[in-house]
């Protein structure tokens, strides 16, 4: 089953794909974070995808209890964490059973001949030892005894008990995939150093386990060669890599500092949202105020009550949390009071597949709400742009006095990828409508005649006492008012209100050709599988196609129909049945729309969009 | 957070709002806004510092009436905005007006979760037993065979008591007094205001319309003083026009007994302790059905949830490295790319 060749030269790759997988307690995430951080400080442009089970201790060995993590490195740009797999490591069959479609024919597997007994091979539902039946002969399998080795390599440590010897193993997988990738293990063990800093067995343990394996892969004549893949060209600063929910929640940091004002984090648990409180509540030192509600109505209503005290409200939530959120979301909308809002979308309708990507919260952002309630919507697309478009949504919010909404995903929020750090003194200035002194008259809802925000007047203000409430308001005076005409001209207002932000946002911008046969259209999470994929079919020869992805989607850019009309072909692509397309009909009715949508839970592959598009010109 | 600035001197009339009360003739809403507007002046506080928040229903029009800061929101969720009001800026004199329907069915949840916390903000429960604003349904604190327009032949689903229901979820202050008594009501409210933590006060509220004498047989000036015991911390528990009733403990039971009756002395009555800790005795007070008791039940000051943040917080400040953000995202595992 292994080949024999034999390469003397490391082969130079631009951009290789390795998928750890192993029990749910294996330290799989562990294993592939440390590898990603390793290639990142090596200079490798990176994209990451953690793929764990909803519970959260599976029994060992099921097949549900398999927990993953994917990383693709690249000496060239890299957007996605990509679809196929180059090098699969399986600590066990359930992992070998539930991963082996991802794997190229003739790439490489390594798997622990120790798991392979009886009994897992049962629980993994295999009837024959897929190490001996010949089923794996269109891979490259390497099979090491991993755990005995892992033992052997403990056996004069001292301090060590069974169940830490066999946790070990990974950090031997780990060892072997560095060799492989000419990788130095200076970054993990320095790890190793801080993260058991005074349990020196500890050090000791996983360093001579990292090592070993390391040895064992350069010894190991088997293994047919060594692969190198040459730091990437990225632009000149200092990185980090993050995932897309820290990004978010340092976004918001940062706009709280960037405005002066205090943050307050409304919020209930909720996969896949939940990081983003975690990470927030441990910032208490920048005054971060987050408060873990009963439920995720008392969530957004705290936020709404810090916002008309006078902070940066924030209330973060996926899918069904923004369905239960949406009564009081329209009550910031019609006391105009700034408001975050944050859904980390997962697969829907209801509880749905919480722990899988989709985008089909857009309509619910858009119009989840009892009566004319327009809303600011828009999405990241990236896990590092998660930063901007938090901070977005917070300038966005403060400067026009209305709820936004921001969409993200599962799949860019858990996704990590390089982040070229920015400083504060960098991001653009917040201004905000706060009010001391007023006029004679004054009225709550005196607005900003450019972009018609009212003012902010908050509670220990002197004499700017004043009420607000869910009831329609005079226009001029704030007060209740049920009168027909200013109903509807409040209505309008609200509205224009909202169509108003297109002059604080960017024109929408477009990729490869920037006229042609085909635009291909996508919108928040999906910008890494449409760029990659638009980028090949370009380098294929197919000059004619451009690409064109919306963060802002109410309103849109004001440039949008400007694009749309330069194409012979749009297509809409979208993790959903189609919502983003059916706005688009209904604004842009002039043109003609194809779409491509996929609920699967699961992101765009590569192959399935370039199929479509060549299918197009 | 206090203020260092000299409060100003009001009267009532600062509190009261240009703005038309628009409640039904003779209901007791009237008495609770003025004895709010009557109230907030001996509080010590300043106007721009005091906040209403509410939720839906006939209580909840009562920020409007108020000079003050106030937002009328939806129904139900009026903890929950007034908790973020009260974090933000701890200085605020924050006030929930709710009724039983606003406060216990729709908004149960939210209702019992303010209490457990103990954020130094106040509530009022405007509770009639009945629905108002949506004209004569039956409420969680509707009586079983009360008639009303959603149980035309008698309501089937027993009620609440709001001041079990209260203390069940930890209340540390919970006054209960009746919707025609401004006098009792209006130092309740200032010491609810003074009060460090959350407090209740469940306002028995006659609705004219819908509902109406529903608390006659306790709050009616005939038979109130023989009907109802109003507690005083520290004082003895005695009742009656005469003050010749009074409460004495009898086994596991609270039990009436008539002073100079069976060697009854003043000696024997039990005295009101609302700032005691184990919460026993005020239960029973509260569970009480002759006579009713009214007054401050428990008073017990704990810690606030804002206490405990701002220890923690200040303990976070002073060990953090992190003193702007540039800091922590220049921290840890960066690289460079040249």
């Amino acid at each position: 089953m292994i080949t024999t060749k034999t390469i003397l030269q490391p082969e130079v790759l631009e951009a290789v794909v390795v998928r750890f997988v192993g029990d749910s307690g294996d330290g799989m995430q562990l294993t592939g974070t440390q590898f990603t951080d390793t290639s990142a400080m090596f200079g490798n442009d990176i994209a990451t995808f953690p793929n764990y089970p909803s519970e959260i201790r599976a029994p060992q060995g099921s097949l549900y209890g398999v927990s993953g993590f994917q990383v693709h490195i690249g000496s060239v740009e890299v957007s996605t964490p990509g679809d196929n797999v180059d090098l699969l490591v399986a600590m066990n069959p359930a992992a070998l059973k539930t991963n082996l479609y991802s794997v190229k024919p003739g790439h490489t597997i390594i798997v622990d001949t120790d798991s392979f007994t009886k009994k897992n091979l049962d629980k993994a539902e295999y009837k024959t030892n897929p190490l001996e039946d010949g089923s794996l002969e269109n891979y490259r399998v390497i099979q090491v005894d991993m755990t005995s080795m892992t033992k052997e390599a403990l056996k004069d440590v001292e301090g060590l008990d069974n169940k830490s010897i066999t946790r070990s193993k990974n950090m031997f997988s780990l060892g072997m995939v560095y060799w492989m990738y000419d990788r130095s293990l200076e970054h993990t063990v320095d790890f190793f150093n801080k993260k058991f800093k005074g349990k020196q067995h500890l050090i000791e343990a996983n360093t001579k386990v990292l090592n070993a394996g390391y040895y064992f892969a350069e010894t190991l004549e088997l293994i047919p060669n060594a692969y190198t893949i040459s730091p990437a060209k990225m632009a000149k600063g200092t990185y980090r890599i993050i995932g897309g929910n820290t990004a978010t929640a340092w976004g918001l940091l940062a706009a709280a500092e960037k405005s002066g004002l205090e943050l307050f984090l409304g919020s209930y648990p909720i996969t896949p949202a939940t990081d983003i409180l975690h990470e927030l509540v441990k910032h208490k030192h920048f005054g971060v105020k987050a408060f873990q509600a009963e439920d995720e109505i008392a969530g957004v209503t705290s936020a709404i009550g810090a916002a008309f005290a006078g902070d940066l409200a924030i209330t973060t939530t996926s899918g069904p949390g923004l369905a239960l959120k949406g009564e009081a979301i329209g009550l910031a909308m019609m006391v105009e009071l700034p408001l975050v809002v944050i859904n980390v979308q997962r697969g829907g309708p209801s509880t749905g597949l919480p722990t899988k990507t989709e985008q089909s919260d857009l309509l619910q952002a858009m119009y989840g709400r009892n009566g004319e309630s327009p809303v600011i919507v828009i999405a990241a697309s990236t896990p590092a742009n998660c930063f901007n478009f938090a901070y977005e949504a917070a300038r966005l919010a403060l400067e026009h006095m209305t709820p936004v909404i921001l969409l993200t995903d599962g799949y860019i929020a858990n996704g990590s990828a390089p982040w070229k750090i920015q400083s504060i003194a960098d991001m653009p200035a917040i201004k905000n409508h706060k009010v001391t002194k007023v006029k004679e008259n004054w009225s709550p809802y005196d607005r900003d005649e450019k972009t018609l925000a009212r003012n902010w007047p908050v509670p220990g203000t002197p004499g700017l006492e004043h009420r607000i409430g869910g009831l329609e308001k005079d226009r001029v005076t704030g007060n209740i008012s049920y009168e027909p005409k200013n109903h509807e001209e409040m209505t309008h207002i609200r509205a224009e209100k909202v169509r108003l932000v297109q002059n604080n946002i960017p024109d929408l911008k477009t990729e490869f050709a920037d006229s042609g046969d085909l635009l291909v259209i996508g919108w928040g999470g999906t910008y890494g599988s449409l760029h990659s994929a638009v980028k090949q079919i370009s380098d294929e020869g197919y000059k004619n196609i451009g690409f064109a992805h919306f963060n802002y989607i109410n309103p849109m850019p004001k440039n949008t129909e400007e694009i749309l009309s330069k194409y012979k072909k749009i297509i809409v692509c979208e993790l959903n049945a189609g919502q983003f397309v059916s706005i688009l009909k209904t604004r842009f009715s002039k043109f003609e729309f194809s779409q491509h949508n996929k609920i699967q839970g699961l992101p765009f592959s590569n192959d399935e969009l370039i199929q479509h598009f060549k299918q197009l010109v | 957070m206090e203020t260092t600035t000299a409060v100003k001197k009001y009267t009532f009339k600062d509190f009261t709002s240009d703005q038309e009360v628009r409640w039904c003739p003779g209901c007791d809403d009237y008495v609770i806004l003025r004895s709010m507007q009557k109230a907030l002046p001996e509080m010590g506080v300043n106007k721009e510092d005091v906040v209403f928040i509410s939720g839906i229903g006939c209580s909840s029009r009562f920020p409007y009436y108020m000079s003050t800061y106030g937002m009328h929101t939806i129904h139900g969720r009026a903890p929950g905005i007034a908790s973020g009001v009260k974090l933000a800026n701890p200085n605020l004199s924050v006030w929930i007006m709710t009724g039983d329907g606003d406060s216990m069915a729709i908004g149960g949840n939210h209702f019992i979760h303010l209490l457990r916390r103990n954020i130094d903000l106040n509530m009022v429960v405007f509770n009639n037993e009945i629905y108002g604003l949506t004209k004569g349904q039956f409420s969680p604190t509707s009586l079983i065979g009360q008639k009303t327009k959603s149980s035309p032949y008698g309501n089937t689903q027993p009620p609440f008591s709001p001041g079990e229901l209260a203390l069940g979820a930890n209340a540390r202050f919970f006054a209960r007094i009746g919707g025609n008594n401004p006098k009792d009501m209006t130092q309740i409210f200032i010491d609810a205001h003074k009060f460090k933590g959350t407090s209740l006060i469940e306002v028995l509220q006659n609705c004219v319309i819908f509902n109406d004498g529903c608390f006659d047989d306790v709050t009616d000036k005939e038979v109130k003083e023989d009907k109802q015991i109003f507690l005083e911390d520290g004082k003895p528990m005695i009742f009656g026009k005469n003050r010749d009733k009074g409460l004495v403990l009898n086994k596991l039971k609270l039990e009436v007994v008539t002073i100079g009756e069976n060697g009854i002395t003043q000696e024997d009555i039990l005295v009101h302790n609302a700032k005691e800790e184990d919460k026993t005795l005020h239960q029973m007070l509260v569970r009480l059905e002759y006579p009713l008791a009214t007054g401050i039940i428990r008073s017990f000051t704990d810690v606030t949830l804002e206490e405990r943040d701002n220890a923690l917080t200040a303990q976070v400040k002073a060990s953090s490295k992190f003193k702007k953000t540039d800091d922590l995202f220049f921290s840890g595992e960066t690289y460079e790319v040249k």
